[in-house]
């Protein structure tokens, strides 16, 4: 190859090789060794859908086990078993890893770079999280952890939890915190090193950001709950008493330590998903995000917020009511930056023209539910309010608005925007909106009617209830609603899992994006970028279309975009 | 679409069952309830407000602003004035709410004077909610896997054996028109004490005594409530009942109660006597 070729090219259009010849045979080798950041982001995605796949499974046991009173289909302590595995594999197997993943792939592609900073490392953080995954999925076999996600001792100490479950979730906590921890590490060198030519903080994409502050978040909170898991595991079997309160320990320590970790994950969780909204809806909006700055600037303020509001979670824990009143009020203020990125989301909806692909309308969707999960929060965050609420269905509804209405609703729409990109084919957009609107009506009856068995009296994680306590309709309408829920997820699995051979050819640039991924083919070839552009705005790939149609005269075709109108 | 059947789905389930609610949390039974209640309300009046102007305004810009519709996008960047105005108008709903929880605090935490006709036993502590006349009946609460049990009188805390405090299990009795203060502990695992009618839940830590009051205000109710904090395999079956009798009923009860302890304590002695007389137990009480 010869960059004299190059210079002379009018259109700087795409400018790449495969450098290296693939192998013939034993691909899978391919994949086991590979340091290539796209190819770890795959099996990031790919791993974690499996994972989202058997959280599903265990909630949908939950669910049909609460369709009626009574119901024998699975035992107190299966259920218990159940409600750990679900919470903590929807945790820290998907939805943090799964941030890992987009990030993992689009990070380098949109800042212009070849790899991540440390491509071994990056290696090293996908086999940890596949070894914490199978470790804590082996215990199924044994005794399955059953003192929740969050583990309160005494529940979780020896005298209570003999099992060794409860220490695959230590292990678990603490290969997933390495991987996560190492990954964060090498994100945020990546971004601070690595960015094209001309990219400065203020250009950087938005997803960029949250993933910046997404990699701060973790490197803040995952040593604490390191060392909270080490002070449980010394104390179920080397005599230590943190957590035991017979021997002067604290299980109020423990709370707070395990909530200072807890709740900076909640924002983990979904600042990745916000950088992905805030590149999807420009970008099917056609027009540019609304206020930049301040979506970037709420994204480190919520960041610096999130360490600030744990004890929200403790309630109705011992604590003096100066503490409470604290803690509310920083609660209330973390609703102000996120408030500020629903209206500039909103308002980038705002005289756009607005094209509804399957993407746009999952990013829709989750503006919608997310405020509907950050309303009931500060329900939640007023504490007279929480002590009837607390540990009610109506926070199980709450968190699964922000959560699954948030956090899965972005990675969905994300997943949608970028799977063009990622194997070169488009997805079937028919079934994309036909699974969009099975979802959001299975979730609202789902989650909607959780909202008033809160409210009717029923506390979270008990296995059954009896009859006429008021309880049975909700339920039952709960249990149908995931089922429908679940079936509209099939759709898109399986949507993602055909389109691979069948979808459309998606060319270099579909969708007519704004962000340098869409600069390259579809897949990337293994170096990214021949050629790394300048970049002069948050919108370099614009930039470039720009600058080919005043150079040539003609209007730029690429892929299937012919129907979007901005260039 | 989605409106239709969760709407249909109150519906049937108010039909269904009067304790079924909707939209609301419960209120009347204890001053501390119907004051969170209340705060609730407001809240809920106010959460509603922000979320159908922000939904009509997402709805009307997929309606209006479609591609086919509104094919050239407005091209604008932000708007500074704007940003600050809407950051400022959510800041000031977030300190009316602050507010206004002070304002209703105080009725939440402080437990009022019981009735004047209630004839309740003064006591004196410095560290839990009292009445300003300082008058109130104390109840222990002890949690364990996966019962309740309550332990009547203002020594319940420490001098519950020496002085035979009477003791029930799983349903609490209490007389009506008169603070309750509560005394939690908990002697295993971390439980949570929640009565919906009677105020919020306080968790139960082991090692740890929190407290909280109710002043239940009608005779003859009997209110329903169980476990909060994942406590075990039977958790869902760790449930709590208070019966709400007359001040008079309630010392009945308490008598009856405490004479039928002391009567069936003396007949497990006069067994454990007649077993170590026939040599089958030791005198330490082993076999």
């Amino acid at each position: 190859m010869s960059t004299i070729e190059y210079a002379s090219r009018p259109v700087p259009q795409i400018l790449v090789h495969e450098v290296r010849h693939p192998r013939k045979t034993r691909q899978w080798l391919d994949w086991v060794l590979t340091t290539d950041h796209k190819r770890i982001g795959i099996m990031y995605l790919v791993l974690t859908f499996v994972f989202f796949c058997l959280g599903g499974t265990e909630a949908m046991m939950m669910r049909s086990q609460l369709a009626v009173p009574n119901n024998t289909l699975v035992s107190g302590l299966q259920y218990n078993e159940l409600l750990t595995l679900h919470g903590t594999t929807m945790i820290f197997l998907f939805v943090v890893p799964v941030m890992a993943g987009f990030g993992n792939y689009f990070v380098p592609l949109m800042i212009g770079a070849r790899d991540m900073a440390f491509p071994r490392l990056n290696a090293l953080s996908f086999w940890l999280l596949l070894l914490g995954g199978i470790v804590f999925y082996a215990s199924i076999f044994w005794h399955p952890p059953q003192a929740g996600w969050w583990s309160y001792p005494p529940l979780s100490s020896i005298q209570y939890s003999p099992g060794g479950g409860q220490d695959a979730w230590i292990f678990l906590i603490h290969l997933t915190g390495i991987s996560s921890l190492v990954g964060a590490i090498n994100f945020y060198v990546t971004i601070a090193n690595m960015r094209a030519p001309g990219m400065t903080w203020g250009r950087l994409p938005l997803f960029v950001w949250s993933i910046l502050i997404y990699a701060i978040l973790l490197i803040i909170a995952l040593p604490v709950i390191a060392a909270a898991v080490t002070m449980l595991l010394t104390d179920r079997h080397f005599g230590t008493h943190w957590f035991d309160p017979t021997n002067q320990g604290s299980p109020v320590l423990w709370e707070n330590l395990f909530w200072f970790f807890g709740h900076p994950e909640v924002y983990i969780m979904i600042l990745p998903g916000f950088g992905m909204i805030s590149e999807v809806l420009p970008v099917f909006a056609r027009k540019p995000i609304f206020g930049y700055k301040a979506i970037a600037a709420s994204t480190i303020v919520i960041a610096f917020l999130s360490t600030l509001v744990w004890a929200h979670h403790l309630f109705t824990a011992p604590m003096p009511l100066v503490v409470l009143g604290f803690f509310m009020l920083s609660s209330f203020l973390i609703g102000i930056p996120t408030g500020v990125k629903i209206f500039n989301w909103t308002a980038t909806l705002w005289r756009g023209s607005l094209v509804m692909t399957a993407s746009m309308m999952w990013a829709i969707g989750f503006i919608v539910l997310f405020l509907i999960g950050g309303i009931t929060g500060i329900f939640l965050a007023t504490f007279p309010v929480d002590w009837q609420l607390n540990d009610t269905y109506f926070v199980v509804a709450h968190f699964h608005y922000v959560l699954m209405g948030g956090a899965v609703f972005t990675v969905i729409s994300g997943m949608y925007y970028w799977y063009p990109k990622m194997t070169g084919r488009m997805c079937n957009e028919r079934l994309g909106k036909a699974s969009f609107w099975v979802v959001f009506i299975g979730f609202n009856l789902t989650f909607f009617v959780q909202h008033a068995l809160g409210l009717s009296g029923m506390p979270r994680r008990i296995y059954t209830y009896q009859e006429g306590m008021g309880w049975s309709t909700y339920n039952l309408i709960s249990t149908i609603g995931s089922y429908i829920m679940a079936v509209g997820l099939l759709m898109t699995l399986y949507n993602f899992a055909f389109s691979y051979k069948t979808g459309k050819i998606a060319g270099p640039d579909p969708w007519k994006g704004n962000t340098l991924e869409w600069f390259t083919t579809s897949p990337p070839p293994v170096n990214n970028f021949d050629v790394i552009p300048r970049v002069r705005s948050v919108e370099p790939m614009r930039d470039i279309r720009l600058e080919i149609e005043a150079r040539t005269g003609k209007l730029q075709k690429t892929g299937g975009s012919e129907q979007f109108a901005r260039v | 679409m989605v409106v239709a059947p969760v709407a249909t789905g109150f519906y049937l389930a108010a039909a269904q069952n009067a304790s079924a609610r909707c939209c609301t949390l419960t209120s009347g039974a204890s001053p501390n309830a119907t004051s969170i209640a209340t705060l609730y309300d407001i809240i809920l009046g106010l959460g509603i407000a922000v979320f159908l102007s922000v939904v009509s305004v997402i709805v009307y810009s997929v309606w209006k602003f479609r591609a086919s519709k509104h094919p050239v996008a407005h091209q604008v960047h932000g708007n500074t004035r704007l940003e600050i105005g809407l950051t400022a108008g959510a800041t000031m709903l977030l300190v009316v709410i602050a507010t206004v929880t002070f304002i209703m605090l105080p009725s939440i935490v402080n437990p009022p004077n019981s009735d004047a006709s209630a004839a309740s036993v003064l006591s004196a502590s410095l560290t839990s909610p009292t009445p300003p006349n300082g008058k109130e009946i104390t109840i222990c609460v002890m949690g364990r896997q996966y019962i309740w049990r309550y332990t009547y009188g203002a020594g319940c805390n420490n001098t519950a054996w020496a002085d035979r405090l009477p003791y029930s299990y799983q349903e609490m009795v209490a007389p009506a028109g008169e603070t309750v203060r509560l005394v939690i502990q908990s002697s295993d695992v971390i439980h949570s004490w929640w009565i919906p009618a009677l105020g919020g839940k306080v968790d139960a830590v082991p090692g740890y005594t929190t407290y909280t009051w109710f002043k239940a205000l009608h005779s003859g109710e009997t209110y329903h409530g169980q476990c909060a904090q994942l406590c075990g395999r039977e958790h869902a079956f760790m449930t709590a009942l208070v019966k709400v009798v007359t001040p008079t009923q309630y010392a009945a009860w308490l008598g009856q109660q405490a004479a039928g302890i002391s009567q069936q304590n003396d007949q497990v002695a006069r067994i454990r006597r007649y077993l170590v007389g026939q040599g089958i137990l030791t005198s330490s009480g082993n076999f």
